[in-house]
């Protein structure tokens, strides 16, 4: 786009988003430099924003020691690939039959589909709760999963995408004789990638950052996620103001999707954006 | 109309019905594996949680039903506070992020060097859990030593204990809030300006619009559809997400803090009021259906879909 406007406003506007954008990144700027700061080095300066001469790793080993970081990436990794996995099937099913199937109710049903959208699982604590300690699920890591199983938003997404399929591919390989299940596992879902991967970058996201479900489902230590797990070590640890341990700890659960953001913005950014508006 | 052509509609009129009721068959079986879990954690927590706060009795052995969790809910001042800063807290946050995400949206419609690392800037704390945005805000908030106080300070400023204090806790989550959201609303504008034709621009200016002219004839009118959305979806994240009050201020100080759905996990977390929890509850999903009408209505006008 080619919005060129007259100098000195535009000059103006510039050096306004440039001071927000300051703003905006200061708490992160904090959080590297107060993480590498030594403990000695802290106390009532703590909040500067200069880097101290004797950075070093010794709040990242400290919080990897006190923390379980190792179990709290594998029970994430796990949580966000379990439900990534059933979603994936879910969806597809759901959402091929939205696209290309003419039946009774079908507007009926994806309405009914829609009201997951807003009723997310923390609203609906306590019947949820009792669902999953019925089934013997609670406190257990499929527990944090299973409300997650079926995903409107991909359903709807999965809709959208295979839309975009022209139909021709599909009545070729029905000429050809290719069962339905072929003609959706051999020619929509292959075709449908960038859909599966959008809702795919998303899914992960909000998993990967989700605190107040797996809080209320787990209890035992060996279940907790990495966002439970800082939320625990911030509170032991703003008690003996350790805030270059806080940052470090923060920044170890922030990192994967901060760096895989960074590596591949413009995949993250499309597909925040596809998702959000299809 | 023929007899032959009117037969023929007849003939691919019964052929298609028994289509259909064949791929109604094939349509139920590729819906079920959602509905089987839709049905467990969405529909069945819905009806229970009805039934809930119609049912249980919530004082010790006296049998009271009926509609008491609801007159006891709407009797309680906390929930009453509670309905009030979630309306404020939504207000307040809602409109200062889209403010802002469109005024960032604008000013980076350009891709340029500068302006691709200030969006990078400003989504980046979307990329991060809200409860690491709430460990860097506790240290932030720190009365003077923490990051706001130490520079307000060197500004002259005296000690705020911004999330101490009952009048300024709520409004100290909303900057959080805001800057934790406002990237992710950027991104839909800019989508949304992208799709607006360059020649609309041209053409006002060489009629000599302004910039301000072109901002309130041309792209204010044309983003409405994507302007609808991002309040809907705004709506939705600011009255489901709680975690930052969980963990920086857990509702006080004296309830200033306090919102729906964190009324509902104190009940039914701390207090063990299942029945006041599931009338709080029934509340609050009728508000979120609400939204959720509008969120429907604004998705059919707001964007095209093809067949």
């Amino acid at each position: 786009m080619t919005a060129s406007r007259s100098g000195s406003p535009r000059l103006a506007a510039t050096i306004l988003l440039v001071a927000v954008a300051v703003i905006w990144v200061t708490p992160f700027a904090w959080m590297l430099i107060a993480s590498l700061r030594p403990d000695a080095a802290g106390g009532a300066d703590i909040a500067s924003l200069i880097p101290s001469a004797q950075s070093g790793f010794g709040n990242f080993v400290d919080a990897w020691q006190s923390g379980n970081f190792p179990l709290w990436y594998l029970n994430t990794a796990i949580l966000c690939a379990g439900v990534l996995a059933v979603q994936l099937v879910t969806i597809t099913c759901a959402g091929y039959a939205f696209a290309r199937l003419e039946f009774p109710g079908r507007q009926a049903f994806f309405y009914l589909f829609l009201m997951q959208l807003m009723l997310v699982p923390p609203i609906l604590i306590v019947p949820n709760l009792i669902t999953l300690s019925k089934f013997g699920l609670y406190d257990t890591l499929v527990g944090v999963m299973a409300p997650y199983f079926a995903s409107a938003f991909g359903v709807f997404l999965m809709r959208q995408t295979f839309r975009t399929i022209p139909r021709d591919f599909e009545e070729a390989a029905r000429v050809d004789g290719a069962s339905r299940a072929q003609i959706i596992c051999r020619i929509l879902v292959p075709l449908a990638r960038p859909g599966f991967i959008a809702f795919a970058i998303v899914s992960v996201t909000a998993h990967w950052n989700e605190f107040l479900w797996p809080l209320m489902v787990t209890s035992s230590p060996s279940n907790r996620v990495l966002t439970v797990g800082l939320a625990s070590f911030t509170r032991s640890a703003e008690s003996g103001s350790q805030w270059g341990l806080i940052a470090a700890g923060t920044l170890l659960v922030a990192a994967p999707l901060l760096i895989a953001f960074v590596l591949f913005q413009r995949r993250f950014v499309s597909s925040f954006v596809f998702t959000g508006i299809k | 109309m023929t007899d032959t052509t009117l037969s023929g509609v007849h003939l691919a009129d019964s052929a298609r019905k028994s289509r259909i009721h064949e791929t109604f068959g094939v349509a139920l079986l590729l819906l079920a594996p959602s509905l089987v879990f839709l049905a467990l954690f969405t529909y069945w927590p819905v009806v229970q949680v009805a039934w809930q706060s119609l049912t249980v009795e919530s004082f010790g052995g006296a049998t009271r039903t009926g509609l008491d969790n609801f007159q006891r809910l709407f009797a309680d001042a906390r929930f009453a506070r509670a309905a009030q800063n979630n309306i404020v807290f939504a207000v307040g946050t809602v409109v200062p992020s889209i403010v802002l995400a469109l005024a960032f949206a604008v000013g980076l419609q350009e891709t340029t060097r500068l302006t691709s690392g200030l969006r990078t800037v400003f989504i980046l704390p979307v990329m991060i859990p809200l409860v690491a945005a709430s460990a860097l805000f506790s240290f932030i908030f720190q009365p003077r030593f923490g990051l706001l106080d130490y520079y307000l300070g060197s500004l002259g400023f005296g000690t705020t204990n911004w999330i101490g204090n009952p009048d300024l806790a709520l409004w100290s989550l909303m900057g959080l809030t805001v800057w934790k959201n406002a990237g992710y609303y950027m991104l839909f504008f800019l989508a949304g300006l992208q799709a607006i034709p360059d020649e609309l621009y041209e053409s006002a200016r060489v009629e000599g619009a302004k910039a301000v002219q072109r901002f309130r004839r041309i792209t204010l009118p044309l983003l409405r559809p994507t302007l609808a959305f991002v309040v809907v979806i705004a709506l939705l994240q600011v009255l489901t997400n709680v975690d930052h009050i969980i963990l920086l201020t857990g509702g006080g100080p004296s309830d200033s803090t306090n919102v729906l759905l964190y009324y509902i996990y104190q009940q039914a977390h701390e207090n063990y009021d299942i029945g006041l929890a599931a009338a709080a509850t029934v509340v609050t999903v009728a508000a979120l259906l609400v939204i959720s009408a509008v969120s429907l209505r604004t998705l059919e006008h707001g964007i095209h879909y093809e067949g």
